[in-house]
C-alpha cells in the first residue's frame, strides 16, 4: 500500500517560507478554488494557508536555538479527523494516502477540525468550507508536467531541501531512507494517529580532535624533507634539543 | 474552545425540548397504571407535545447558523456508521417526527386504548408512540453527548461524564418547564413534576461537580515537546505563522479574560442549581406558575453559562502550537 508524505528536515529548515508562498500560490490558482485571505496588505491580515512556518527558541540566552518548524497536514494513516465528518467529504485515499476534503460535499461544520489534534485544517471564511494541505494532488500525478515537476509546490520551492517527499511505505524510498537512518520521528505520537508526515530532527556535526593531532612531536611541516637519521637506540634529536 | 452560540443554543433548547417529552410521558404512564389523576389530552398532552417539539425546532434553527452551506445538511445523514454527529442528524428529525405524532394522537383526541389490565391499566396507542419517543430522545442524548466525549484528545470532554451532564442538564430544565407548564394546564401534576425536577437537577449537580473536579486534575498528554519532537525543558514560540491570527487562533481559543472565564463557572453554578431551586421551592409552596416559569427561566439562562463554561473549559492540543497568542 502507497502512503504518500512529506519528510522535512528541522536540520536544514531557515524558516524563509517559501513552501508557504508557493503552497499559497499553486493551491490558490488551482480548480478547487481560491483559499481567501482578508485585509491581505492591510493591519491584520489573515487567511486560509494549508502550511505555516512557526519559530521556535530553544533553550535561555546564551545557550539558545531557533528552530523553524513548518506545520502542515501530516496525512496522517489512522487520521481521527475522517471518521467524524458526517457527510463523508473528508477522507483518505486509498490508493496512495493522501486525506483530502470533497469541498462540494462539505458542509462547514468544523467538527473535523475539532477532531485533528494538530489543528492542521483551515476552514475558509468566504467559501465556508473546511480546506486543508491536498500535498498536491492536482500536481503529483500531473503526466504534462516534467516528472522532475510531479512534486508537490512546497518540495519543489524548497532553498535548502528540507522537504522530502515521496512513499513512507516503500522501505528504499528517499524518504523511507531518511526516517530510518536520521532520525525521523512523527508528531504527538500519544495519540495513535500515526502521522505519515515525519520530521528529522536537529543534528549537531561535531569534529573531535585530539590533542596529539594539535601539538605533534614531529613538526610535520619538516616531514617531507629527509630527517635526521640516529642511531634507533639512541635519543631522537627531539628528545634531547629544544629547537 | 471557541464557544460557538449556535451550538449553545442548539444543545441547551433540544434538552429542553427532550426533558419536556420525557416529562409528559412520565406522566402519561404514571396517569395509564392509575397512580396520578388522568389530564386532559388536548390541553395537557397535545399542547405540551406541541411545546416540546417548539424547542426541538428552535434548536434545529439555531444548528444551522453553525453550518457554512446549511443547503448541503442533508448530506449530514450519510456517515452514521462512524460519525455522532451523523447520528445526531438522523435522531433529531427522527424524534421530532415522533414527538409530532404524539402530540397530534392527544390534540385530536386519535387516541386509542390497545389493551386493558385486569386491574384496570390501560395501554394506549399514544404510549406505544411514547416509547418511540422516550428511546429516540435516549438516543439524541447519547450522540449528543457523544461528539463531545468521542474527540480523545479533547481531555476535559473525553468522559461519560460528558453524556450524563448532556443527560441530566437536559432532563432537569424539560421538568421545570412540564412543572410551570402543569401550574397552568394540570395544577394536580404541579407537585409531581416540581419533585422530579428537585431530584434530577440535584443529581445534575453532583454530576456536573465530579466533571469539573475531575477537569481541574487533568494532567493533559501532549506538551510543546511531543507537539514539536525537541527534547528541552524551554521552548518560547517566537513566530506562529500568522500576523492577523488564522482559523487556529480564533476557533479553538475562547478569547476571554482569566477573570470572566473563571466567573462564568460560578455564575453558572449559581444560576443552573440553587436559584432555580429556591424558585421551585417557593413556587410549589405558593401554587405560583409565575414563580415556576421564572425558576425555568433563570436555570435555562444559567445553562447557556454552563454550556459557554464546557465549551471554554476544553483545552485543544493544537492550542500548544499558538503559545505566542
Amino acid at each position: 500500500m502507497t502512503q504518500l508524505a512529506l519528510v522535512i528536515d528541522l536540520n536544514v529548515c531557515v524558516g524563509c517560507s517559501a513552501c508557504v508562498t508557493s503552497c499559497k500560490e499553486w493551491n490558490t490558482s488551482g480548480p478547487a478554488g481560491a483559499m481567501s485571505d482578508d485585509n491581505p496588505y492591510g493591519k491584520d491580515p489573515t487567511g486560509t494557508f494549508f502550511n505555516r512556518v512557526q519559530t521556535y527558541e530553544v533553550g535561555s540566552f546564551p545557550m539558545t536555538e531557533t528552530v523553524h518548524f513548518p506545520k502542515s497536514c501530516l496525512h496522517c494513516e489512522d487520521a481521527p479527523c475522517v471518521p467524524v465528518c458526517p457527510t463523508g467529504a473528508s477522507y483518505k485515499r486509498p490508493e496512495d494516502g493522501i486525506v483530502l476534503v470533497d469541498y462540494d460535499k462539505c458542509i462547514g461544520c468544523k467538527y473535523c477540525s475539532w477532531a485533528c489534534p494538530y489543528g492542521a485544517r483551515e476552514f475558509d471564511e468566504h467559501e465556508k468550507v473546511m480546506k486543508k494541505c491536498t500535498l498536491c494532488v492536482d500536481r503529483i500525478y500531473d503526466e504534462s508536467l516534467p516528472e522532475s515537476e510531479r512534486k508537490p509546490a512546497c518540495v519543489l520551492a524548497c532553498p535548502t531541501n528540507a522537504r522530502l517527499f515521496g512513499d513512507v511505505h516503500e522501505p528504499e524510498s528517499e524518504v523511507s531512507v531518511a526516517i530510518r537512518e536520521e532520525g525521523g520521528y512523527p508528531l504527538m505520537p500519544e495519540w495513535g494517529t500515526k502521522p505519515a508526515n515525519h520530521y528529522l530532527p536537529r543534528r549537531k556535526t561535531r569534529m573531535h580532535i585530539h590533542e596529539d593531532e594539535l601539538v605533534r612531536a614531529d613538526n610535520p611541516l619538516k616531514k617531507e624533507e629527509r630527517g635526521p637519521s640516529a642511531p634507533v637506540a639512541e635519543p631522537t634529536l627531539d628528545d634531547s634539543t629544544s629547537w | 474552545m471557541h464557544p460557538a452560540f449556535s451550538v449553545i443554543f442548539l444543545t441547551t433548547l433540544i434538552g429542553v425540548g427532550q426533558g419536556l417529552f420525557l416529562a409528559l410521558f412520565t406522566g402519561q404512564s404514571y396517569s395509564a397504571v392509575e397512580l396520578l389523576p388522568s389530564q386532559d389530552s388536548t390541553h395537557f398532552y397535545g399542547i405540551g407535545g406541541f411545546l416540546a417539539l417548539l424547542f426541538l425546532i428552535g434548536g434545529l434553527i439555531a444548528s444551522v447558523f453553525h453550518l457554512g452551506h446549511p443547503e448541503r445538511a442533508w448530506r449530514a445523514a450519510t456517515q452514521w456508521r462512524t460519525s455522532w454527529l451523523s447520528r445526531e442528524v438522523i435522531a433529531l428529525p427522527l424524534l421530532m417526527a415522533l414527538v409530532f405524532v404524539y402530540a397530534m394522537m392527544h390534540y385530536f383526541a386519535w387516541d386509542t386504548v390497545l389493551f386493558t389490565s385486569g386491574t384496570g391499566a390501560r395501554l394506549q396507542a399514544s404510549l406505544v408512540v411514547g416509547t418511540l419517543g422516550v428511546i429516540a430522545t435516549f438516543a439524541l442524548f447519547l450522540c449528543t453527548g457523544m461528539i463531545y466525549a468521542c474527540i480523545k484528545f479533547l481531555q476535559e470532554w473525553a468522559s461519560s461524564l460528558t453524556v450524563i451532564n448532556y443527560l441530566l442538564l437536559g432532563t432537569a430544565s424539560g421538568f421545570f418547564f412540564a412543572t410551570a407548564f402543569s401550574a397552568w394546564a394540570a395544577p394536580e401534576l404541579m407537585r409531581f413534576y416540581g419533585i422530579w425536577t428537585a431530584i434530577i437537577t440535584l443529581a445534575a449537580l453532583v454530576t456536573r461537580l465530579a466533571s469539573l473536579i475531575r477537569n481541574n486534575r487533568i494532567k493533559h498528554k501532549s506538551s510543546i515537546q511531543s507537539a514539536i519532537g525537541v527534547r528541552h525543558t524551554k521552548i518560547v514560540q517566537k513566530s506562529q505563522g500568522a500576523m492577523g491570527g488564522s482559523y487556529n487562533t480564533r476557533e479553538y481559543l475562547h478569547g476571554a479574560p482569566i477573570w470572566m472565564f473563571r466567573s462564568i463557572k460560578w455564575v453558572f453554578l449559581v444560576l443552573v442549581f440553587p436559584v432555580p431551586l429556591a424558585l421551585l421551592w417557593l413556587g410549589l409552596a405558593q401554587g405560583s406558575g409565575a414563580l415556576l416559569l421564572a425558576g425555568f427561566i433563570v436555570q435555562y439562562i444559567g445553562l447557556l453559562f454552563e454550556r459557554w463554561f464546557f465549551f471554554a473549559q476544553a483545552n485543544h492540543p493544537q492550542n500548544i502550537y499558538y503559545g505566542a497568542v
